[in-house]
């Protein structure tokens, strides 16, 4: 009997330790909410009166608007260039034995350890030395060797799930090789391709310390751009885009829960 | 060539795949020239009022060793070594409650939770962060007016209003990566270890958490990495007052145009985090042989 009791305390406690680690988690998101709805300028809690006047002064802020739009340019290009050569590799390394193959994993996976900061300095360098530096390319770039980790796990993780014997039964049917990956590998792949490419997208649109270095004023991203304006201004308009991201940012990964399965593409579930 | 391919064995030889390893040859190749080019002017001697290097040097490796730079050296290690422990303790429970809540909802709840911080970009966590520790922030709003302080508690430019945020960035991948390994433990052992009369705390202490141990490892290495990797956090919270080798990376490079110097830091910075990783690996060596192989 008491052990039965201390195992329900166990029970109580361990749930109330994941509620304050969650509150700890979604405490910052709570409160730019707050104080984007916050009709004064000043930060106060709770809010005298509610008002949408920041969400309309960020949305008329034109380094904001020009942040959206250079953003997307370079998530787009990114995103799209990290999925072909991510899927494409992700293919090879499974499929396929090279020289080299574990050398250019290697390098590849790099930027999950090598700071920012370096690869962002590394691609100004480079830039500055053959005179791309007011362009986006090198922002692309950039962009694509940061994210391609993130591509090639996604890909690389449902291509070993996938059952090989669908493929082997199409072929020994007499379908030659691109009307296997055609008909057969690719629309098993789909769910991989479309998480990995929304990953790439999502993380390329928010990413912010390479992107300051090799950003010139006339491509700078939305993040760029925020930073400038938390070092010049105290407004809420800040407060008010903020949720906007939080918002679209939970609601893309809600709909990859819900379409993709976010457990298995994170490898925290079984696949069985 | 094809006749030993293994490859082939499986399905009829698919001869596209020798030209799929071209474009990620070309990415490792341009994000190596990047790298190159960082250590090339590490090794440059740095001209007053040019953006162009001069002959090659050892100068910037040897300025390194001055008390100031030494001093953000260590003061970065330290932040990196705070945060990845504190993103341990708090993210293991919440790792073991994402593998183990049997209901859908709950469970799906707690993962978006945990991954959306993941995806939201620094300066945003960061921002928001200000308004939570400020000295007219939240929680301090919240402290006053219920009387608990008289003045307001002096998180912002501290180190630890730093580790705070730093925590809450890194703590998504910490999550992930020990659900990853909580999840491929077979529930059989803890079944056999609760048969044989364990309480779920010994389970625990005896099954779970050592054959958690790969993902452990993984999640501490790859936080350290990340904090170290940090730099609007320290740069809008810290407000100067705690500097780590980004910043100073950063302040080189774009108030002074010292590109050589910034890239010496960043090699050096490299190279530390290189040693302390793999210290950390041998020194986690015997705990790794406790997880499952």
């Amino acid at each position: 009997m008491p052990r039965s009791s201390f195992q329900r305390l166990l029970d109580i406690g361990g749930t109330l330790v994941v509620l304050a680690i969650l509150g700890f988690l979604l405490l910052p998101a709570i409160v730019v909410t707050l104080a984007a709805f916050n009709d004064k300028a000043l930060l106060s809690f709770p809010p005298q009166a509610l008002s949408l006047r920041w969400f309309a002064k960020a949305i008329a802020y034109d380094d904001f608007r020009e942040g959206f739009g250079n953003g997307l340019i370079v998530t787009i290009w990114s995103s799209t260039i990290a999925l072909i050569v991510g899927a494409t590799f992700a293919f090879a390394l499974d499929r396929y034995q090279f020289r080299l193959k574990a050398a250019i994993e290697g390098i590849l996976l790099s930027p999950l350890v090598v700071p920012h900061f370096t690869v962002g300095l590394g691609f100004l360098i480079l830039a500055a030395q053959i005179g791309l530096m007011r362009g986006y390319t090198i922002v692309v770039v950039c962009h694509v060797i940061l994210v391609l980790p993130f591509v090639l796990r996604s890909v690389y993780v449902s291509l070993r799930n996938l059952d090989r014997r669908l493929e082997l039964a199409a072929s020994s049917l007499g379908a030659p090789p691109h009307l296997v990956l055609a008909t057969i590998t690719l629309p098993l792949l789909l769910p991989g391709l479309v998480s990995g490419w929304l990953f790439a997208a999502i993380l390329s649109f928010n990413e912010f310390t390479a992107s300051l270095f090799v950003t010139a004023q006339r491509t700078q991203t939305l993040p760029v751009a925020m930073y400038n304006y938390v070092r010049e201004y105290a407004d809420p308009s800040m407060a008010a885009i903020s949720v906007m991201y939080i918002v679209a940012t939970a609601a893309l990964l809600t709909f990859a829960n819900a379409f993709l399965g976010l457990g298995k593409v994170l490898n925290v579930e079984h696949g069985r | 060539m094809c006749a030993r391919d293994h490859v082939g064995a499986t399905v009829k030889t698919q001869p596209f795949l020798r030209s799929f390893v071209t474009p990620a040859a070309l990415c490792a190749l341009a994000f190596l020239i990047a790298m190159a080019a960082v250590l090339q002017y590490s090794l440059r001697a740095y001209i007053p009022g040019s953006l162009d290097p001069g002959g090659l040097t050892l100068a910037n490796f040897t300025a390194l060793l001055k008390p100031l730079y030494a001093q953000v050296f260590l003061n970065t290690v330290w932040i990196c070594f705070l945060t990845a422990s504190y993103t341990l303790i708090v993210g293991y429970p919440l790792a073991y409650a994402l593998v183990h809540v049997r209901n859908r909802f709950a469970k799906s709840a707690i993962l978006i939770t945990v991954v959306t911080p993941l995806f939201l970009g620094e300066v945003v966590r960061t921002y928001s962060w200000i308004i939570v520790l400020g000295n007219n922030g939240f929680i301090n709003s919240i402290l006053l007016q219920l009387g608990i302080i008289e003045t307001p508690f002096q998180f912002m430019f501290t180190r630890f209003g730093v580790v705070v945020a730093l925590v809450h960035v890194t703590m998504p991948v910490m999550v992930i990566m020990l659900a990853a390994a909580l999840s491929h433990i077979d529930r059989d052992y803890l079944e056999a270890a609760e048969s044989l009369g364990a309480g779920r705390i010994r389970a625990f202490a005896t099954v779970t958490l050592p054959l958690s141990m790969p993902g452990i490892i993984a999640g501490v290495t790859t936080s350290f990495a990340w904090t170290f990797s940090a730099f609007a956090t320290p740069q809008l919270i810290g407000g100067g007052q705690v500097n780590m080798i980004s910043n100073l990376v950063y302040q080189l490079g774009f108030a002074s145009f010292n590109f050589p110097f910034a890239a010496s830091l960043c090699v050096a910075g490299l190279a530390l985090t290189l040693a302390v990783l793999s210290l950390l690996r041998l020194a986690t060596r015997p705990l790794e042989k406790m997880g499952p192989h």
